[in-house]
Formats: C-alpha cells, structure tokens, sequence
C-alpha cells in the first residue's frame, strides 16, 4: 500500500514522530522533532493523533505526490507552497488529491518544517516509535532520510473540516533560557559572565544531534573532561575548545564534557528554529521557573490544538474567498 | 581559582525535565552499584511522574514530567530514596563473549601489544584473563563501557580518530574498554571483534547488555567465529548469562 510518494526530497527530510520512551538507559536517544509544538499543530490541522508519524525538513521540504486522496499541513515556519500552479499557505489544511503535485520551498526564518498528511506515515515502528535516528539508522523510512523515488504508507484518515491556525504560536523573543548546571561548578564567576553577558551566533554547524556556537570561548575552571554522565535534551556542553555545543533531539546519550546550563525546554524549539547566522543571547532562570514555563506552555499547546479554526469560517469573516 | 570542596551524594538540576544523582565525580565500582541499585527501585517501584533513568558511572539521570512531579519534590524523593538504599538483591548476569583477536577488526593489535613490549599473544591472555565490570551503556544504542581492564592494558586514546569502527569491535580508551554495538567513528584502540550482536532492533531482546552485568572475553579462531556469524545473521545466536 503507497501513500505518498517522494519525488524531490530537501537535503534533510525525515519521518518523526514524538520519539522514543523510556530507552535513554540502553544507548537510544528519543529522537523527534526539533520543533515539537510545530509538530504538534500539523498533526491537528489534519485531525490526526499527537502521536502519529510526519515529515521533518531542514530548510527545504520537496516535492510530493499521492496516491489517494489526503489532507495535508505544513507548519515550522513562513514557506512557499504550491499545489500544481496554486500558492497555499502553512499552518492551515490543505486537499491534495492523485495527479496533483506538492512543491515546499525554502523556510523563511525558520530551520525546521513539517509536512503533516491526513492518516499519519505508517512506517513500521522500530523500538516502539516511527521516529528516525539517523546516526544509528533506527526507525522512520529505512532509517535514513527520505531521497526521491522513495514511497511511504500511510495509514487510515479521520475526517474532520478545513482547520487553520489563526494565531502564531510562537512570537519574537530576546532571550534562550538555560538553567544553570548540572555541572555550573565547573565555570568561575568569570566564564558565566561571558555566557550570560555576551551574544553567541548560531553556527551553520549543526544537525539533529547538536547545535555549535560561535562566539566567545569559555573556559572550565577544573577542565574540560568529567567522567561521563547523562545528557539531558539541550545541555550545553563545552569542550576544551571552549566553544559550547547544544545537544538536540538527536543526541548520544550520555557525554564526557562538562555541562554549563541546560536550555529550557520552552526555549529547546526556540533554538533549533533560529536561523545560523544570527545572535542569541542567554538569559539564566531557576528550575522552578523553567518548569513553571514548561507547564503553561504545555496548557498554552493544548489549547491552542482544541481551538483551531474552520478555515471556512475564517475566510468568510474576513471577506476572503474560500480556496 | 580554587575550586571549591564539592561533597556528594548531591542531587542537581538537568534543565526543566531532568536530573541528575551525583554519588560521586570519580569511577568507583561500590558507588556504581548504588547507582544502578537506586536504578532499580525506581524501576521496580516507580515515581509517578518519572519518564526515564539514565545509570552512568557515577551519576543516575532521572528524566521527569515536570506538570506530574516538580523537580524539588523528586529531589526530596530521591534523596530519601538514597538515604533508605539497600544493595541490591539482583545478582549480576556474567556474559562470556567470544572474540577474533586481530585481524581486519583488530588493526591496533599488534602496535599495542609492541608499544606495551610484549607479544600479540600475551596481550590477548591478558585481555581474555580478566572480568570486566559493564559500568554504563551509553553514547549509541547498547554501546557497553567497561571496567575492570588490567593496569597494564591501559592505552590513551588515537590523537585522530578513525572514521569508520565496525560493530563488535574490542576496544580500549585510556582505562576503559569497550564493545561497540553500532558502527562509527571512534578514536580508541581496536583489538578484535565479537561476532555476537549487541544491538539487533529485529530480536525479542533488541539489547545483549545492561549497567551492572559481568564481562570475560573468550578467544575463538576464524571457524568458530564463522559459525557464530552464521548463526547471528539467521537470528539464531541469542547469548544467554553464563
């Protein structure tokens, strides 16, 4: 049984889900979107469960065909999309029927998208999740990225209207949040002035499994190897390099350099969707404070899925013409 | 700068969803059984609220869902939790792996073995000769840091590291060994490889190894190692403790 079928993919699409649980202790990282919420919202617009498979791209999305009639999303950030010679927007759904063609363009200000299709990608699960984790070639399709010619099953639709987000999710905001540690120690009153006071670039280094910064070098007081420990999703490590890495969606386990901050898991998607290039600056918060984000955050997500709009409403309040 | 006096057991803060029990910032075999003992109770009776545990040398990561259970509330729970340890009760599972010293997977034999002034063959007996400890897996899926590798076998790292290692290659990193349980790159020394898999996503039990088992290597010639190739290609070589 195909669905979908890739005829032009991007230099980095893969099938992801929400991720693996519960194998940190065995080697296996979760894996998942680097945008969560993005994810979250496209999986909706199409009326499919939270925990169904999609499409993640770096940069640039591809082309797509199906073989049956789909609904479709497109959400992570602004993005041109066409169906044959028509412009649709993101965050909304979309038909796409047999014969038709699906181009994504280039993200604009964004790093990752996704291209949610009504059913969900229906690859086999591999240690309980579609999510693919390419360094060790587990899950999603064949557990590498997707290439043109490749196919994908997909699995049973749920009707449902046109849905729309009407309302950005995520508005502009100066500051990366990192709770100190766990080893903070590790950095004098020195090195954490310079990490909280100066601006890093967001370096073109950087894949699902970390994210490198450019900018100042900071400098552990007790040196750059700790015996090796857990690494939490967005851990800032520093090498004796002195050059911080973010650990991501993607990353080993478990990691021998000191740790100076981990990013707040409000900010994790924040980071991952920031263009290379540009600055970021760190602003440090409590734990407590971080959790605190995290929860209404995670209130904020589910509210703004149960209230998405019919696209049909939407355009006729606003005068515009039903597409 | 001094740095000052750090005192464990302590318990710190991985971001918003995790943390971390410090038992120490040193490899130790008694406090690594306390980690993996606290491992197990967790497991055995869970934290509502507890998502994962991460067992490391000397550190046990605990992964939370912090709208179920907030971060000060687990620390105290964990602290009592540590304060109450027994040792655990689960006798450690002893794998005997069989291993191709040298050859194509064991490029780093024979310099080893020249650099330490000895032959190939009795840094084999000394390798094969001790048990080793599984302190953590770690790093990719099923990979198994061991302890337990003899003073004299201790090694530093390659200053480049290699591209591309095999899965099962026998490696040594400093004081450590390892099995490599997926292929990459790495900058230990690689003396030979096991034909067993220690990671096969397609097995009932996709991982051979866990924190706390015991390890000894056994040399096997090429014919043994064939067979055993065989059999784990057809699926058919499931190890069990011995």
């Amino acid at each position: 049984m195909i669905g979908l079928m890739v005829r032009q993919a991007g230099p980095m699409v893969t099938v992801q889900d929400l991720g693996r649980r519960g194998l940190q202790h065995a080697g296996v990282s979760g894996s998942g979107p680097m945008d969560a919420p993005s994810f979250r919202i496209a999986n909706a617009l199409v009326a499919n469960a939270k925990g169904d498979a999609a499409l993640e791209f770096a940069g640039t999305g591809g082309t797509f065909e199906v073989s049956r009639p789909v609904r479709f999303a497109v959400t992570g950030g602004a993005v041109g999309i066409r169906i044959d010679d028509k412009a649709v927007r993101p965050w909304e759904s979309h038909d796409l029927f047999p014969g038709s063609t699906l181009v994504i363009g280039g993200l604009r200000n964004a790093v990752w998208g996704y291209l949610a299709v009504s059913g969900g990608i229906d690859t086999p699960p591999v240690l309980g999740s579609r999510a693919t984790h390419l360094r060790s070639g587990l899950g999603g399709h064949r557990g590498r990225r997707l290439q043109a010619g490749d196919s994908l099953p997909l699995g049973d639709a749920v009707s449902s209207p046109h849905l729309c987000l009407c309302t950005p999710w995520r508005s502009a905001q100066r500051f990366i949040h990192v709770v100190p540690g766990p080893q903070d120690d590790y950095f004098d009153t020195q090195a954490w002035a310079i990490f909280l006071g100066q601006p890093f670039t967001v370096s073109a280094m950087r894949d699902r499994m970390a994210q490198m910064l450019d900018g100042p070098v900071l400098r552990s007081r007790r040196g750059h190897d700790i015996v090796s420990d857990g690494t939490a999703a967005g851990s800032i490590q520093v090498p004796g390099s002195g050059r911080p890495i973010v650990l991501m969606a993607e990353r080993q386990t478990t990691g021998g350099y000191p740790k100076i901050a981990t990013v707040a898991s409000v900010d994790f998607p924040r980071l991952a969707q920031t263009p290379s290039g540009r600055d970021i600056r760190f602003r440090r918060v409590s734990r407590e404070r971080a959790e605190d984000l995290l929860i209404a955050e995670k209130l904020a997500l589910g509210d703004a899925l149960a209230n998405l709009a019919e696209k049909s409403a939407i355009l006729d309040a606003s005068g515009d013409h039903p597409q | 700068m001094e740095a000052e006096a750090v005192t464990f057991p302590r318990i710190v803060a991985c971001g918003d969803s995790a943390l971390s029990v410090e038992l120490s910032d040193r490899i130790d075999e008694a406090l690594n059984d306390r980690v993996i003992a606290l491992a197990e109770t967790l497991t055995t009776d869970p934290l509502p609220g507890v998502e994962e545990v991460v067992p490391t040398y000397r550190s046990l990561m605990v992964v939370y869902d912090p709208s179920i259970i907030r971060g000060a509330v687990l620390t105290h729970e964990l602290g009592k939790r540590l304060r109450g340890l027994e040792p655990s009760d689960v006798t450690a599972r002893r794998f005997t792996i069989p291993v191709v010293y040298g050859g194509q997977a064991g490029l780093d034999l024979e310099e080893l073995a020249a650099m330490k002034g000895f032959t190939p063959a009795r840094l084999v007996e000394l390798h094969s000769a001790a048990e080793y400890r599984v302190y953590m897996i770690g790093f990719a899926p099923g990979f198994a840091y061991l302890g337990g590798l003899p003073d004299i076998l201790h090694t530093p790292r390659l200053a480049t590291p290699r591209q591309r290692v095999e899965a099962g290659s026998i490696g040594i990193g400093g004081k450590q060994a390892s099995i490599n349980s997926v292929a990459g790159p790495s900058g230990w020394r690689f003396i030979g490889r096991t034909p067993l898999r220690l990671f096969d996503p397609d097995r009932a039990e996709p991982f051979l190894l866990r924190a706390g088992d015991r390890v000894r290597f056994r040399p096997v010639g090429q014919e043994e190692a064939a067979e055993i190739d065989g059999a784990v290609a057809a699926g058919r070589m499931i190890m069990e403790p011995a």
